[in-house]
């Protein structure tokens, strides 16, 4: 089994949702991104989600936007963020690591220099924002062939009909994205959540984890009531905004702030029951 | 002509010209262009539709627009051309259009579209102001709100236009972010698109985008391409040598380009921003010096770097200063049936001022790189040949720009 599905496994198995977390690769600076993927996992992050930056990230809102731009300015390019993955699986080999971004930056030396290149380095999976299951032939093929799962996104105009095509050639997980919009803005109605999550995984056995608009410990638990993994980005990438505005280290915030997410994720079941 | 011999037949299925084009957008906007594509094809076979539209480029538009032999542009060129040399140069006049360019004839379609679709709310994006302010035109005159992206850099650049929108009715959004031009703006109407998808029709101005733009969009122009084709039969009793035209994205282009495809004796010319010179890197030529890749929601050629990463591009038109191209111009540079070339911002600013100085005309820094390159090939062509250039806007938004570049304070 991959890490990803051993992760998700692991975390079934203990009764609880796993706290997928994202930060964009190189914010502020690509020698800073190791430490700030190290304190995601001492947070308590059980899959790393890392952010490859795009001059035009059309699916992001304002945090990540900017998140992508300090990287850029900071001189971040694709070999740094490959170092920055072989460097985090060295230094932690059962953590599933995840790279996330847009199309054309992952094709641009190839699709199979792309697949192979992940392979090599230890990342487990790739999520393409603008690569719907219609264009697979850009980037699935290679992936699959090289190993790497392919995490596909489902969201809320993802109707019945559709859904079987986004979950042919997807692993790894599905990522339901809980609002038709941008990141990092309002999240969506519980109910409507869990709506959701229910008619996905009556399609499908892979687990389901749910992002956008997930800022807060009470939110994550909320969701992690009722799927199998939450994803938090946007509140992380503001956090190390702030860090490092203020001239602080970014690791040390990220630290903190996953710690209270995870405690939130892995009690959020029990304390369901409790109540 | 059997299909299989046609160049006129494209996209496939799939929204693909050859290795090109296709529908790169987020999960969330995919039902919603594959709904899209439904209703243009229900459009295009519904009599009524068409009838409406054909009314509206009549009476609204202002269509059919004059195809014009420019007769002193043509002499003032045999002047300083060998012996027998100097092609008889014909203007289509989609600068007389309402709003003053060719935009209107596509804004026109997709708000029937939108009609169509029963969406309430108009969003676009716009560069030098020309497609806002027609996609602002029809908002109002169907009575939609209508919000309209704008970078940052070309709302101070282009401020007159932005006094039309408002004048208009629509709501200007100056786009702060990235380098604050077309590109970005282009970004944030998709951020805006898909977090209304419920309710909003996004018009998106340029022969590019996810299928199926680049084939709507075309479609809508192509109206340029089958009047001049019937004009220049009536007037001259035979098809043109040369088609000449600007590409920023490409749409008044294509929309000369194709219905002429399958004539193979007509050459065409499309002409990019060389901008200060392609070898300064400051340019807009996304095919002359750019590689394929995917943006907006389509392959197709990009000005980028090794990562991917797209660059910004440079013209002194505002409207060329696009760091992509449509991808239907892609597959014609590929496959060769339309040759590329590119004009400097210096090269457009005189062929801008001959333009005005021996036809009375006006025209738009646009169309001026065209015309630069149509004086080019004028020469090189014999007395008897045929050309047609897309004068595709009017410079009345551009006279600013011109006089700053000319150094004279207005």
């Amino acid at each position: 089994m991959s890490r990803l599905a051993d992760t998700f496994a692991a975390c079934a198995k203990e009764g609880r949702a796993a706290l997928v977390t994202f930060v964009t690769g190189g914010d502020p600076s690509p020698a800073a991104t190791p430490a700030i993927l190290d304190a995601l996992v001492a947070g308590g992050a059980d899959v790393i989600e890392l952010g490859m930056p795009f001059t035009d990230p059309m699916a992001d809102g304002p945090a990540i936007q900017q998140a992508d731009i300090r990287s850029l300015q900071a001189g971040t390019t694709t070999r740094h963020l490959l170092d920055i993955a072989k460097g985090f699986r060295a230094r932690h080999p059962t953590v599933p690591l995840v790279l996330m971004g847009y199309a054309n930056p992952m094709v641009r030396r190839g699709a199979q220099w792309f697949a192979e290149t992940c392979a090599e380095v230890g990342v487990d999976g790739v999520i393409c924002v603008d690569i719907p299951p219609e264009e697979d032939d850009m980037l699935g093929a290679a992936l699959r062939a090289a190993k790497v799962d392919l995490v596909r996104l489902a969201t809320p105009t993802t109707d019945a009909a559709r859904l079987p095509a986004v979950l042919d050639g997807c692993s790894g997980f599905l990522y339901y994205v809980s609002v038709a919009g941008i990141t990092g803005m309002q999240q969506a109605a519980q109910t409507s959540i869990e709506q959701a999550v229910a008619k996905l995984k009556a399609g499908t056995d892979l687990p389901v984890a749910v992002g956008f608009g997930v800022r807060t410990p009470d939110q994550a638990a909320a969701i992690a009531r009722v799927a199998d993994g939450v994803v938090v980005g946007s509140a992380i990438v503001e956090a190390i905004a702030e860090a490092h505005e203020a001239g602080q280290d970014p690791a040390v915030a990220v630290r903190s702030i996953v710690s209270g997410l995870s405690a939130a994720v892995q009690t959020a079941r029990t304390r369901e029951q409790a109540a | 002509m059997t299909i299989a011999n046609t160049l006129r037949a494209q996209p496939d299925a799939r929204g693909h010209f050859g290795q090109f084009g296709g529908r790169y957008v987020a999960e969330t906007l995919m039902p919603l262009i594959l709904e899209l594509e439904k209703e243009y094809r229900r459009a295009k076979a519904d009599p009524a539709f068409e009838a409406e539209l054909d009314w509206l480029m009549k009476h609204y538009v202002g269509r059919p627009s004059p195809l014009y032999y420019a007769e002193r542009l043509t002499e003032t060129i045999r002047q300083s051309a060998p012996a027998g040399h100097g092609a008889k140069i014909y203007l289509k006049r989609d600068e007389l259009n309402h709003t003053g360019a060719h935009k209107i004839n596509n804004c026109v379609g997709q708000i029937l579209l939108a009609v169509r679709m029963g969406k309430t709310r108009i969003i676009a994006e716009t560069g030098a102001g020309q497609h806002g302010v027609a996609t602002a035109t029809v908002a109002a005159r169907f009575g939609l709100p209508c919000v309209v992206y704008m970078g940052a850099r070309d709302v101070e650049r282009q401020s007159p236009n932005v006094f039309r929108m408002k004048l208009l009715g629509a709501e200007v959004r100056a786009v702060e972010s990235g380098s604050r031009t077309l590109k970005d703006a282009m970004n944030e109407a998709l951020r805006d698109w898909v977090a209304n998808v419920h309710d909003t029709f996004y018009i998106i101005g340029t022969a590019a985008g996810p299928h199926p733009y680049p084939e709507l969009v075309r479609d809508f122009q192509s109206v340029i391409g089958h009047e001049a084709k019937a004009q220049i039969m009536e007037m001259e009793g035979r098809l043109p040598d040369l088609l000449v035209a600007a590409i920023g994205g490409g749409s008044n282009a294509i929309g000369l380009f194709h219905p002429f495809l399958d004539d193979p004796d007509v050459a065409m010319l499309g002409i990019e921003a060389a901008g200060h010179g392609l070898d300064t890197g400051a340019h807009a030529a996304s095919l002359t010096g750019g590689e394929p890749g995917v943006l907006h929601g389509n392959r197709t050629f990009l000005l980028q770097d090794e990562d991917g990463q797209i660059t910004e591009g440079h013209s002194i038109s505002a409207g060329l200063d696009y760091p992509g191209i449509g991808p239907e111009h892609s597959w014609l540079h590929d496959i060769g049936r339309v040759t590329y070339e590119s004009v400097t911002d210096r090269e457009a600013l005189d062929a801008f001022q001959l333009l005005c100085r021996t036809e009375g005309i006006i025209p738009a820094l646009e169309p001026s790189h065209a015309l630069s390159a149509v004086a080019r090939k004028a020469r090189e062509m014999k007395a008897d040949q045929i050309i047609i250039a897309n004068l595709c806007g009017r410079g009345d938004k551009d006279i600013f720009t011109v006089a700053s570049a000319l150094g004279v304070a207005i």
